[in-house]
């Protein structure tokens, strides 16, 4: 058996039906020893969507990601799918080929440094010097990457190493890392405080952040803020925790959130923060929640707690363990005025400025469109205007909300939402992107094509890189500079080009027409929509 | 396998060591020992590193380090012309029966009782690495509880002093 033959049977070993991959030399012996398991190979057109792929994967499938590239600029290409993974804790294993591994440090063709490169982007990194390591390091490699705080892991084989032969093949049972174990169960007293600081609480407020989801806690925290009928927010990673309906449910915060959301944190005397890191985009100014506030942070990254607020009440472990215990206590708890004056709020919130005659509305169309998908539907939203907007009208019924949150990497939503096909193949899965972060991706129609992982894709089309033009808009008081995406391709001859049916909507004129005929099946379908150039978000 | 001891002056930027020690990982170079510290222009570091390789692999080294950026000058301090003093601090099991005799190894190799507890005492030695090698072994005998080596630093004989680059340009 060689080592190339050991790494396929590690991945078996592990579970993994899919990988996505791009070939060359370096990682050859691998993928000739992948035809004789039974996985699947997705042929990406560029390795950063491989990474994006594998992440829209471990995200619906709650497994880990497998992404597969050659050495040096394969291994590069990765870099930004990777750093994309690590900022939003996606478990990844990513698989780099390596020059021969005498000649590593000399230079030679195709060599990159990629262990050295990705240090900031992952958990950890691997460079296999010796070809008996390959079951322990891939063993290892899954356990990390999908324990505690999850995130990508790298192992980068040399190719002598992938073609040497093993002496025994024996995947290990458990891993030993003595400085690698991560807390699980939440710390008994910390939890009792919780509960007793919910007990003192008038006006509490959860905030539910990626971290739920990551740990596969959605219902566990929905039934805990639903016993004690505690009004929740979200971050922007936290959509889809709560169905948009619920009564409970109060948006998500941040300088792009609802103003109520950001009201209700403003004005609560508790807020429980949950798998949510606190970051700036969320909570603009830490301190100033915390002066009349008292803060429970619950993570299972006990780094997090502390780094950008100091939290009354820190709680570290697997959200979904501390879930399952922490129902067991008991708390005296009365919000239904507070949940009431939330409400108010809410009901008071003004609507969008409508925009333009003759264009498509951007928030009207979402609602329309989430009317119509089916309630498992995963909606996967790419970064940009139409991020701002899908996270503020897209209703969320018992689907997923997908996107890049901490790197907000333009391309995500269509590698993202093939990955995610992968996954679930019965499921109902739209991208929305806009037309500068389609052309990010647009390559991967192909493999969508090719590999039969169909998605509904739609292009918010106004011309322009619209929210730097909105930031310069406002910023530069419309001095606009390079955001005009003049030169663009005909998106219905792209379509055509791919064998994809293409859908063009110009106003809200039929738009419930066209969507029903652009969901009707399951096959692909690309749909554009015209927007007015100038709409803003805000 | 020869091991060698470089000099290096570097500006004290932040990141340089990260910068040197990458460099090192990157080529699979072997590095036995680095040590940092400011020298008496604040603008400049200097690191002292033990590597180790065949003669080709430490001339790269020699070269590869002398191009980054942020190190100004890289030479080597030859064995017959230069003193390297290494640091340890030793941790040593000492029953009371076994107190007299440390005490008297140490005295051999003018090394200094630091510290003292009921069962155990620290030992601070300076001096080059054979002078450590061999007090270690002698201490081989009594139950090591803790080491700690701060890695070589040197200088070259003789009056030449370091004439310290312009530091602005």
């Amino acid at each position: 058996m060689l080592g190339a033959d050991a790494m396929a049977r590690c991945l078996v070993k592990e579970g993994v039906r899919v990988v996505f991959g791009y070939p060359g030399v370096a990682i050859c012996p691998f993928f000739n020893s992948m035809l004789s398991v039974d996985i699947d190979r997705v042929l990406v057109r560029t390795e950063q969507n491989a990474a994006h792929m594998a992440s829209g994967y471990a995200r619906i499938s709650g497994e880990v990601g497998v992404c597969v590239a050659t050495s040096g600029p394969g291994a590069t290409n990765l870099i930004t799918g990777i750093a994309t993974a690590y900022a939003d804790s996606i478990p990844l294993v990513c698989i780099t080929g390596q020059v021969d591994s005498g000649q590593l440090g000399s230079d030679v063709f195709q060599e990159a440094d990629i262990t050295g490169a990705v240090e900031s982007f992952v958990k950890y990194s691997y460079l296999v010097k010796d070809v008996e390591d390959i079951p322990r390091i891939f063993k290892e490699a899954f356990h990390i990457a999908s324990t505690g705080r999850r995130g990508p892991v790298l192992i980068d084989v040399p190719i002598d190493i992938q073609n040497a032969s093993i002496s025994r093949f024996v995947y290990p049972d458990e891993v030993n890392l003595r400085t690698y174990k991560p807390t699980v169960k939440g710390h008994t007293v910390q939890m009792k405080k919780v509960i007793k600081a919910i007990s003192r609480s008038e006006r509490p407020i959860i905030c539910v952040g990626g971290g739920v989801l990551l740990s596969n806690a959605a219902s566990e925290v929905s039934d805990f803020a639903h016993k004690y009928g505690i009004p929740v927010v979200s971050t922007l990673m936290g959509i889809s925790v709560m169905p948009t309906d619920d009564p409970l449910y109060f948006g998500m915060v941040g300088n792009n959130g609802k103003s109520y959301a950001n009201r209700a944190m403003n004005e609560s005397d508790l807020i429980i923060m949950i798998g949510a890191r606190v970051a700036d985009r969320a909570i603009s100014q830490p301190d100033l929640i915390m002066d009349n506030t008292v803060l429970v942070h619950i993570d299972v990254d006990p780094a997090e707690i502390g780094k950008n607020v100091g939290p009354h009440i820190p709680l570290v472990g697997d959200i979904k363990a501390i879930f399952e215990e922490i129902t067991k206590y008991e708390a005296q708890c009365d919000c239904s005025e507070w949940v009431k004056t939330l409400s108010d709020y809410k009901a008071a919130e003004k609507s969008r400025k409508k925009p333009r005659e003759g264009f498509v509305d951007p928030a009207v169309f979402i609602a329309m469109l989430s009317d119509r998908l089916k309630d498992d539907a995963i909606y996967v939203a790419d970064v940009g205007q139409n991020q701002m907007w899908s996270c503020g009208y897209h209703k969320v019924k018992k689907g997923r909300f997908l996107t890049s949150g901490g790197m907000g990497t333009m391309g995500y939503s269509i590698p993202a939402a093939i990955g995610a096909r992968a996954a679930a193949k019965d499921r109902q899965i739209v991208a929305v992107c806009g037309d500068g972060s389609f052309q990010m991706s647009m390559m991967e129609l192909a493999t969508m094509q090719q590999h039969k992982l169909p998605v509904k894709i739609i292009i918010f089309h106004n011309g322009y890189l619209g929210l730097v033009r909105e930031y310069q808009y406002n910023v530069y008081k419309g001095h606009y500079s390079v955001v005009d995406l003049s030169g663009s391709p005909d998106f219905g001859k792209i379509a055509g080009a791919y064998g994809i049916p293409f859908y063009r909507m110009d106003d809200m004129k039929d738009a419930g027409k066209i969507l029903d005929e652009f969901l009707a099946s399951d096959d692909p379908a690309l749909m554009e929509i015209m927007i007015d150039p100038l709409d803003v978000v805000k | 396998m020869q091991k060698k001891v470089f000099q290096l002056l570097v500006d004290n930027t932040s990141g340089v060591l990260s910068r040197i020690s990458g460099l090192f990982s990157r080529r699979g170079y072997n590095i036995e020992s680095i040590t940092a510290g400011t020298t008496s222009n604040p603008a400049f570091t200097r690191i002292t590193i033990v590597a180790s390789g065949d003669e080709a692999i430490l001339e790269q080294i020699e070269k590869q380090v002398g191009k980054l950026i942020d190190v100004r000058k890289i030479w080597e301090l030859e064995p017959d012309s230069s003193v390297y003093r290494e640091l340890i601090l030793v941790k040593v099991r000492a029953s009371d029966k076994d107190r007299q005799p440390i005490v008297s190894v140490s005295d051999i190799f003018r090394a200094k009782i630091i510290d003292v507890d009921k069962d155990s005492m620290i030992i601070e030695l300076t001096g080059n690495q054979s002078k450590i090698e061999a007090f270690l072994d002698l201490l081989g005998s009594y139950e090591i509880l803790e080491i700690a080596r701060t890695g070589i630093a040197g200088l070259k004989r003789g009056s030449e002093g370091v004439i310290y680059p312009d530091s602005i340009g």
